[in-house]
């Protein structure tokens, strides 16, 4: 019972660890998601396609090796002293941002240019046109894979142990080393479908907050 | 004075030429019809007045002011393009209402945003806003819609859709309000409704120009005519002229078609 105990106490310290690159992560993914998304439509060519080239990029290699990139780079390069868990906050921040700031961009993409008309020549300004009609409807159409995503990114966390980040996998795999037992990883799993489950039913809550209008 | 004028408006895309330098004016109050085969650049001429596209030669007067030059070559700013812009009100084809809004919103949106640039607007910002929202109000009634306020688009018929829209072009008090095929969209059933709203605007001096294929509807409402087909006018007049006694073989050949 107690082995019960210290696994469950050592799974939820890194369930903490784990949480913390997932809302960083999002806080952090989700504006720069927005800025890319418009760099990724500007109609200015140089900021246009090295961002294309970026998006390409990170979208096109494993997350696991732009974690080892970010982790072991810098020392490599003889720079000493970059904290790993910030070596993981940006490889996430950067891969996430990429991955929303495609489907920013296709919501974006898909409201129809009636609606940014229509705001005009009401006199709104760009940025009311944006906010204030073009958001919301983005918010809505993105929602499902946004949803994704963000289940996703749950259980991608658990690549940051590979750069030595504790988080819930480190834990429950050390027990494995330590003590020959698996049961812990197999409970691991417990705690990630709990996390996702609350995602889910968030989700599952805005939609339909966001369900009283169609379009 | 002259309301709106617009001389020699020229528009091309690519090698495209639409329009071929259009010439008209209008006074205050006056209904114009602009009828014409499709392809005869009626919607880009409306939407070159409206900015939503820009001319490449040609001039707009509004109440004698110059508030567009070609010839200048300079583009305008944003902003002088927003306050050009609110001298003239669009109606679409296919209404273009924003569908996260209500009937009410949607008509409140445009005027409530406009008046946070007030000086006033702080000091006052209860009593303005209750102001816009009963002038919406009254707009929604005088468009049959006043039991619909609070109903989103989705939950509208295409002809009540296309009544807010309306309203919420004249929230702004245009100069000139501009129709796009105001009825295309629309099941015949429901066009009437459309029709009677806008005869309506026409007998409390709306100034208005509504491109319209309804030619029974413009012979009825409107004070003249305007013929165009390949990017120009063509011919122009009272109904009796240009529908009832055409001089201009293509527009007899157009009204013949209609037939
Ligand atoms: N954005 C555009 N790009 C290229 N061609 C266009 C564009 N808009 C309109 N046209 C062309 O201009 C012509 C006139 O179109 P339009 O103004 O819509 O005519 P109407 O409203 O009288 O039917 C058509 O041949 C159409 O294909
Ligand atoms: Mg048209």
């Amino acid at each position: 019972m107690s082995i019960f105990i210290t696994v469950t106490l050592s799974l939820l310290e890194g369930l903490w660890t784990t949480f913390k690159i997932f809302a960083l992560t999002l806080l952090m993914a989700l504006p720069l998601g927005l800025i890319i998304s418009f760099g990724s439509m500007s109609k200015i060519k140089v900021i246009k396609w090295p961002i294309k080239f970026l998006i390409w990029v990170i979208r096109g290699t494993p997350l696991m090796l732009q974690l080892i990139v970010f982790g072991f780079g810098p020392g490599l390069l003889g720079i000493d002293g970059m904290d790993t868990f910030v070596a993981v906050m940006i490889a996430f921040v950067l891969n996430y941002a990429c991955y929303f700031s495609e489907i920013f961009r296709g919501g974006i993409e898909g409201i129809p240019k009636g609606q940014y008309e229509a705001g005009k020549v009401l006199g709104l300004t760009k940025s009311q046109v944006f906010f204030k009609i073009v958001l919301m409807q983005v918010v809505k159409r993105i929602i499902p894979p946004m949803s994704n995503e963000f289940l996703t990114l749950v259980k991608d966390t658990s690549l940051a142990n590979t750069i030595m980040i504790y988080e819930i996998t480190w834990n429950a795999k050390r027990f494995m080393n330590s003590e020959h037992i698996l049961w812990p990883l197999f409970y691991s799993g417990v705690f990630y479908l709990a996390f996702c489950g609350i995602l889910t039913l968030i989700f599952g809550y805005i939609e339909k907050k966001l369900d009283y209008y169609r379009g | 004075m002259k309301i709106l004028e617009v001389k020699g408006l020229a528009k091309s895309f690519g090698k495209t030429k639409v329009l071929k330098g259009i010439d008209f004016s209008m006074e205050k109050g006056e209904v114009v019809a602009v009828i014409g085969s499709s392809g005869s650049g009626k919607t880009t001429m409306l939407r070159c007045i409206n900015f939503l596209e820009t001319a490449d030669q040609g001039q707009i007067y509004v109440d004698g002011n110059c508030i567009f030059d070609g010839a200048s070559g300079k583009k305008l700013t944003p902003a002088q393009e927003r306050e050009n812009q609110l001298n003239f009100g669009l109606v679409f084809q296919n209404f273009n209402l924003f569908p996260q809004y209500t009937a009410l919103e949607n008509v409140a949106l445009a005027p409530k945003l406009l008046a946070q640039e007030r000086p006033d607007y702080k000091q006052n910002k209860k009593q303005i806003l209750a102001e816009i929202e009963e002038n919406a109000k009254s707009l929604l009634d005088r468009v049959g819609l006043s039991d619909k306020r609070n109903n989103y688009p989705c939950e509208l018929s295409g002809g009540q859709q296309q009544r807010v829209s309306i309203a919420r072009a004249l929230a702004l008090n245009p100069k000139v309000l501009f129709f796009d095929e105001p009825t295309s969209a629309l099941d015949p059933e429901l066009t009437g409704e459309i029709l009677h709203v806008i005869r309506d605007l026409a007998t409390k001096d709306v100034t208005m120009v509504i491109v319209t294929h309804e030619i029974d509807f413009a012979r009825n409402v409107a004070d003249r005519i305007i013929f165009m087909a390949d990017g120009v006018v063509v011919e122009e007049g009272t109904p009796e002229q240009v529908i009832d006694h055409p001089q201009n073989e293509r527009t007899q050949a157009f009204l013949k078609r209609l037939e």
